[in-house]
């Protein structure tokens, strides 16, 4: 038999080779069913003794995966679960009938709706579901799986995932499931390999005998040939070797090889980014992106909602520096009620610092959150796409009037440090006549101003090359407009997490880069190899 | 200072109403709809919750009813809280909500 490719959606990174478990459900028969009112009674035994079985499973794990179980615990304890399934049994119903069709229909109802997350859920509900049907049939509820497998089936309950010991090397590859359950949850923080979104496992009877999973491309190859397998290893080696020496040296100040202190920064697109990391792995956060907030059409976010948010990133941060980037709508980030639908060309229309001059209704109420932030640590804000220091200058008066009102209001608050983006050329050119507080270079946007190419058109993206000395040219002028000036640049496009521009983005005189969490411990590496 | 918007009540308990937005990640999903119900059921006030200021609402207490609003991220959260404690439930709720339900 040939080896069989099958591609879906990586769901926890890592690569993983193991024999293929697969997961059935055992459907054991229940003994003959009574009237309602044993039936009721067995099934209110079965609801109990899930309860207690997740209770004691409870007991035994920590953080993250003991509130999934909460979750089911507390659903489980809601009579309003079970309501449906006792009407049923008083008009006659099998208790397992009765239970199983209840928990269909809210199942249904997390498989319709419109997040992903909630959709996800669906896998919990089915968990519960099945525990008590177990439970009515006298069966275990859970099938025993041996750690260093690879998990193979339709989709994984969170009870399931928990009952493998996943330090033993195994891997988990899935027809369906989805990247925001619960179990690709726990997957990514036990560092279990996980590809969802495989489709239908092409064999009838005789499953596989081993698998190659790789949870970084979301690919699984079942049965390899010998030589298919042998690369597979080579390559999960070498990644192993890498992510030590790599993970090592994380915490550790990034210094070149001649000890040239380089600040590594984060890029943060949303709060759930940095959960559950260490700030210790950086010098501070160089770009937080404010678009998800006004994403979804659900209205614009109020001071409040905003100031929660800022806060709870400036606390995380514990004292390192933060900059906050204002709304950048516009071009490719529609956003429903603040953006000009219709533009011709959108990425040189009314986008950025120009849509918030447009809307100061809008951008006053982020001003505000932002300057109530900046009490709860060292706050910097910045406005993308500056073109001209006029602009730069309305909004530093507009920036004022916020602060001296809610002074007056008598709101604690303080003033932040305002900076610009330098994305257009103009504004590289021009670095020096700009009384901005820093600089922070966006180089996706400079490089795709500075070239006319865009890097999503695949006939161009050639020429969008931030390594070409037009674009470094610019970078190196703005750091030099810094110097002058005595403000500090940093650099927080992608080009600052591709490893092989580093050597020419620290010729240029950056000694300050913001990449994404996950390219953190790769940049640093590469900073230590560099003689700069 | 919120965008609570507080009826004073008749000593009868007549509804208090207030509205929040959710600013955590995902909305009122799993863990923070436990939070919301363990917290609702420390008062004996009726707690509801809805989407909209005219409702359907929701009873706050109800971990599986809760979960089938499926209130995203950004939604503002409406509240109707009646009883003796309605007004230390109310805060409690809006307390919780504004706070992200403790999430990062």
């Amino acid at each position: 038999m040939g080896e069989i490719h099958l591609t879906g959606h990586p769901a926890s990174p890592g690569l993983a080779i193991g024999p293929v478990a697969v997961l059935t459900h055992a459907v054991a028969s229940r003994a003959a069913k009574g009237d309602p009112a044993q039936e009721a009674a067995a099934l209110k035994a079965a609801i109990e003794g899930a309860a207690v079985e997740l209770a004691d499973l409870i007991a035994t794990v920590h953080g993250e995966a003991a509130e999934i179980l909460e979750f089911q615990v507390a659903m489980l304890g809601d009579d309003a679960l079970s309501e449906g399934a006792y009407e049923a049994i008083a008009g006659g119903a099998a208790a397992d009938e009765a239970w199983r069709a209840a928990l269909d229909v809210e199942i249904a109802g997390y498989r319709a709706a419109d997040e992903e997350y909630f959709r996800a859920r669906a896998a919990d509900l089915v968990d519960i579901r099945d525990r008590v049907v177990a439970g009515l049939n006298g069966a275990d509820a859970i099938a025993k799986i041996s750690g260093d497998s690879v998990v193979t089936g339709d989709d994984i309950s969170p009870s399931t995932f928990l009952a493998v010991d996943w330090t033993r090397g195994g891997a988990i590859a899935l027809a369906s499931g989805s990247p925001s359950s619960h179990v690709a949850m726990l997957a990514r923080s036990r560092g279990a390999p996980m590809v969802v979104g495989l489709g239908p496992l092409p064999w009838n009877g005789q499953p596989p005998s081993l698998a190659l999973v790789d949870g970084d491309a979301g690919t699984v190859i079942f049965d390899p040939q010998p030589e298919t397998r042998r690369l597979f290893e080579h390559r999960m080696a070498a990644a192993n070797a890498a992510q030590i020496a790599a993970e090592a040296g994380r915490f550790k100040p990034a210094l070149t090889a001649n000890g040239r202190r380089i600040s590594v920064l984060l890029n943060v697109a949303a709060p759930e980014d940095v959960e559950g990391l260490d700030p210790a792995i950086c010098d501070g956060v160089g770009l937080v992106r404010t678009e998800f907030l006004f994403e979804g059409s659900r209205g614009l976010p109020g001071e409040d909602a905003q100031y929660a948010v800022y806060r709870r990133i400036l606390e995380w941060a514990a004292g390192r520096p933060v900059t906050i980037r204002t709304l950048d709508a516009g071009g490719d980030k529609p956003i429903p009620g603040v953006t000009v639908d219709g533009e011709r060309n959108p990425f040189l229309g009314l986008r950025g610092i120009r849509l918030s001059l447009a809307r100061p209704e809008v951008f006053r109420v982020q001003l505000r959150a932002l300057c109530r932030a900046a009490v709860h640590g060292p706050l910097k804000v910045m406005l993308p796409m500056i073109a001209v220091p006029s602009e730069l200058d309305r909004a530093k008066s507009m920036l004022d009037a916020e602060f001296a009102a809610l002074t007056a209001e008598g709101i604690a608050c303080a003033r932040p440090p305002l900076g610009i983006m330098v994305e257009v050329p103009s504004a590289a050119l021009c670095a020096e006549d700009f009384g901005a507080a820093f600089y922070s270079i966006g180089s996706n946007d400079l490089t795709q101003y500075t070239m006319a190419a865009a890097r999503d058109v695949g006939d161009v993206a050639d020429l969008n090359d931030a390594g070409h000395p037009a674009v470094l040219a610019l970078i190196a002028r703005t750091v030099e407009a810094g110097r002058k000036r005595g403000v500090e640049v940093s650099l927080c496009g992608d080009a600052a997490a591709d490893t092989r521009l580093t050597k020419a983005l620290l010729a240029t005189g950056l000694t300050t880069l913001s990449v994404s969490p996950i390219a953190v411990a790769r940049l640093k590496a590469a900073i230590a190899g560099m003689t700069a | 200072m919120h965008d609570a918007n507080v009826n004073r009540a008749a000593p009868t308990f007549a509804p208090l109403t207030a509205s929040a937005v959710l600013v955590n990640p995902v909305g009122l999903h799993a863990r923070p709809s436990v939070k919301l119900t363990q917290c609702a059921k420390g008062f004996t006030a009726k707690i509801e919750i809805a989407l909209a200021a005219e409702g359907p609402w929701t009873d706050a207490k109800s971990p599986v009813k809760v979960m089938r609003v499926k209130a995203p991220q950004g939604a503002t959260l409406h509240f109707r809280v009646a009883g003796p404690d309605g007004e230390a439930a109310l805060a409690a709720m809006l307390a919780l909500v504004h706070d992200g339900f403790g999430e990062a």
